[in-house]
């Protein structure tokens, strides 16, 4: 089976890359600044809905029901959106989805298509797979633009150039960007206005637009796209063609349900009441709009978490990177050292399950790179158990590997020693008769493994009797 | 009537921090309780639960209920042990599960109803709220209800209190440098407040943080909210040397 692109080549295990990026200090600058002033706007504006938890918990109900019901609203959704004039395709992995792409947009005779922001086409490598058959992607998201022009990696789901300040986006623009003024101020204003006039001559020429979608409507058939920034809007309705790459779970049943969402989407997203721009199409419309709609159904490894009790909870997300924001590990390692499109919290969950190969280090990597503290579970709008699914997954790394890894082996010791209380003593009383050695009772220097903890804190030296050795003359 | 009560040490407590556990022993029988201590006990597992050692940390779970049968109650001196049996182990075991379970504040302002317990600690103090008492056990101000009540203290405000300090179990190994850049953060929030002691919940949190404190001479001590409610004006809680 062909590699899956949702991660990228070359990115050693989490460990090692965030060494890298922890010592980044414009990184850490960066991170830092973004991730409080979103989460401190996210916070007011959830603490506005007193009825935020039963928005959450009807959010969590609605995509259990569409990832129960599965078969059942794929099958609608393709009839409603053939019925309006629209051409369903379904594409097992990456590789069918991209080649599907290529042959409609070389039928329509594009050398260059214009892109709505898309997590679907980033986690399938859509980008590379174009160009090497000949097209040229522009993205129009701002963001993406930014990671585009820089040769760079997106690191965050939301915001990809989150790690870049308004400085080092001037600098790609004043390099990368054909047109842009010399002194081109480094202004948010200014900044913006120089995109608009890259991009403008983009959507008046394309022939092809290509986006990913939000939600679904099983019953009507209709798609939407939430931005913040109208461009998405321009590729919507200009270009004749129009092709929609959706993973299967952005399903959801009613039109009404939409009313669940975009509560929860903005708020947890952007911290906004409302998304600037809701976009909404529904096969083709005579007169309006795009002329021919395809609608490509990406699996991409989606069945299989689905086929996982513990782990399916992951397709419930709906792309909003509150869990990022919130995340302690992901302010200080950034996006990138997950090497995944999907970093952050909900990347640790998603992206070993989309990559399915238990020995894939580095995706066995991701379970670990968290410390546990729940923040991401506390924010999630539809309630998927972070942590829950994190030790799970952990579990899995732990069967793939070898039994005998020094790890496993160090495991199993400690295990054996904690089942029998006496030889758990034993254990305590050999540490404090080595305790009674350490002078001023702590230990700055340990041999590995206990290295990787005194690299930066002190270690208590077993005191010279346990609790339980007290109790025993004590109370006993 | 007398409330009997046992106490889950943890193996960290019962191993490395002993002082805790006798304080809080010292604190429930000053409060009325009759606490026990079955010799069964050991680890609640949960280092091998998170860190995916499932199969070890079953029959660790299973020996730690059988160690508490026939105690209505048990207090740890721990948010996460006590998460641990609390949310983790009705999923992984179905059954044999161990007595009501309790975080130590919880059992004071909860079960025993009282959040002044008489304590004497004429200290500048700050508090972290460790994140599985916190998001798991959601113990939410018992405990600085119980700090606030201590005569003498002088309670004051940890900055972005809520916040992970970087421990996380293997995390603080198998991550080290990350846990490290999280533990950075805490100990500017904890000097920030010019407190000469950091408490919490937590042993394990408090070993993390204290650790770096003591690596850099910071000069601020980390003490156990146990030791800090067992302490009295007659009877000043003094560390065991």
């Amino acid at each position: 089976m062909a590699r899956n692109p949702v991660t990228w080549l070359g990115v050693p295990a989490f460990p090692k890359a965030a060494h890298e990026a922890l010592a980044d200090s414009q990184l850490r600058r960066n991170m830092r600044h973004a991730t409080h002033t979103i989460r401190d706007k996210r916070a007011r504006v959830v603490s506005e809905l007193p009825d935020w938890e039963r928005l959450r918990h009807a959010g969590e109900a609605i995509k259990n029901d569409v990832l129960a019901n599965l078969d059942t609203y794929l099958e609608r959704v393709e009839q409603a959106v053939t019925a309006r004039g629209g051409v369903v395709h379904w594409a097992r992995d990456a590789a069918e989805a991209n080649d599907i792409v290529l042959r409609l947009t070389r039928q329509a005779g594009a050398e260059e298509v214009v892109k709505v922001k898309s997590m679907a086409t980033a986690e399938i490598g859509l980008n590379e797979a174009l160009e090497a058959g000949g097209v040229r992607a522009i993205e129009t998201d701002l963001a993406e633009l930014i990671v585009q022009l820089g040769h760079d990696r997106p690191s965050h789901i939301l915001v990809p150039a989150i790690h870049r300040n308004r400085a080092e986006i001037r600098e790609i623009f004043r390099r990368e960007m054909p047109g842009a003024p010399a002194d081109l101020p480094a202004e948010p204003r200014a900044l913006a206005e120089a995109a608009r006039r890259h991009l403008r001559h983009k959507f008046l020429t394309a022939k092809v637009a290509i986006s990913g979608a939000n939600f679904a409507v099983a019953d009507t058939g209709s798609i939407m796209v939430v931005e913040s920034e109208g461009n998405g809007r321009m590729c919507l309705t200009l270009p004749r063609t129009l092709i929609t790459v959706m993973g299967l779970e952005k399903l959801v049943p009613t039109w009404q349900d939409l009313e669940v969402f975009l509560q929860l989407l903005p708020r947890s997203s952007t911290a906004e009441r409302m998304n600037p721009y809701t976009s909404v199409w529904t096969g083709v419309t005579p007169g309006d709009g795009p002329r021919e709609f395809h609608l490509v159904l990406l699996d991409n490894g989606r069945t299989d978490a689905l086929a996982d009790t513990v782990g399916r909870q992951a397709l419930r997300c709906i792309r909003c990177s509150a869990c990022l924001n919130v995340c302690p590990v992901y302010e200080r390692t950034g996006g990138q050292a997950y090497g995944s499109v999907y970093p952050g919290p909900i990347g640790a969950i998603l992206t070993p399950q989309l990559v399915a190969d238990p020995h894939d280090k580095q995706a066995a990597s991701l379970p670990y790179a968290s410390s546990l503290c729940g923040a991401c579970f506390e924010a999630c709008p539809v309630r998927i158990d972070i942590p829950e699914v994190l030790t799970h997954l952990r579990a899995k790394a732990v069967e793939a590997k070898p039994a005998r890894s020094a790890e496993a082996l160090a495991m199993s010791a400690m295990a054996a020693v904690f089942a029998d209380p006496r030889k758990y003593e034993a254990a305590q009383k050999a540490g404090a008769l080595a305790g009674r050695f350490v002078p001023g009772g702590k230990m700055s220097k340990l041999p590995w493994p206990g290295s990787l903890w005194t690299s930066s804190r002190d270690m208590p030296a077993p005191p010279g009797e346990s609790f339980r050795t007290w109790w025993r003359k004590n109370r006993g | 009537m007398t409330v009997r009560v046992a106490l889950f040490a943890t193996c960290l407590g019962d191993t490395l921090f002993p002082d805790t556990c006798k304080a809080v022993v010292r604190l429930l029988e000053r409060l009325g309780c009759e606490v026990g201590f079955p010799m069964a006990q050991t680890c609640c597992g949960q280092m091998h639960f998170n860190t995916g050692y499932r199969d070890e940390a079953v029959p660790l779970a299973r020996a730690l209920g059988e160690a508490f049968a026939g105690y209505d109650a048990v207090v740890a001196p721990s948010g996460s042990c006590a998460a641990m049996v609390r949310d983790i182990y009705p999923k992984l075991l179905h059954s044999g599960l161990p007595s009501r379970m309790y975080e130590l504040s919880e059992f004071l302002v909860d079960v025993l109803g009282v959040t002044d317990v008489g304590a004497y600690f004429p200290h500048r103090v700050t508090y972290h709220p460790t994140c599985h008492s916190l998001r798991m056990l959601g113990v939410g101000e018992r405990p600085l209800k119980l700090l606030r009540a201590v005569k003498g203290l002088d309670l004051v405000e940890l900055p972005s209190a809520t916040e992970c300090c970087g421990f996380g179990g293997t995390f603080a190994l198998k991550n080290a440098e990350t846990s490290t850049a999280m533990l950075g953060d805490k100990m500017r929030r904890v000097l920030d407040t010019s407190a000469e002691v950091l408490t919490a919940g937590d042993n394990s949190c408090l070993m993390h943080i204290g650790g770096g404190l003591s690596r850099l001479r910071t000069g601020v001590r980390t003490v156990h909210l146990a030791e800090i409610l067992a302490s009295t004006e007659e009877e000043p809680w003094l560390a065991t040397p």
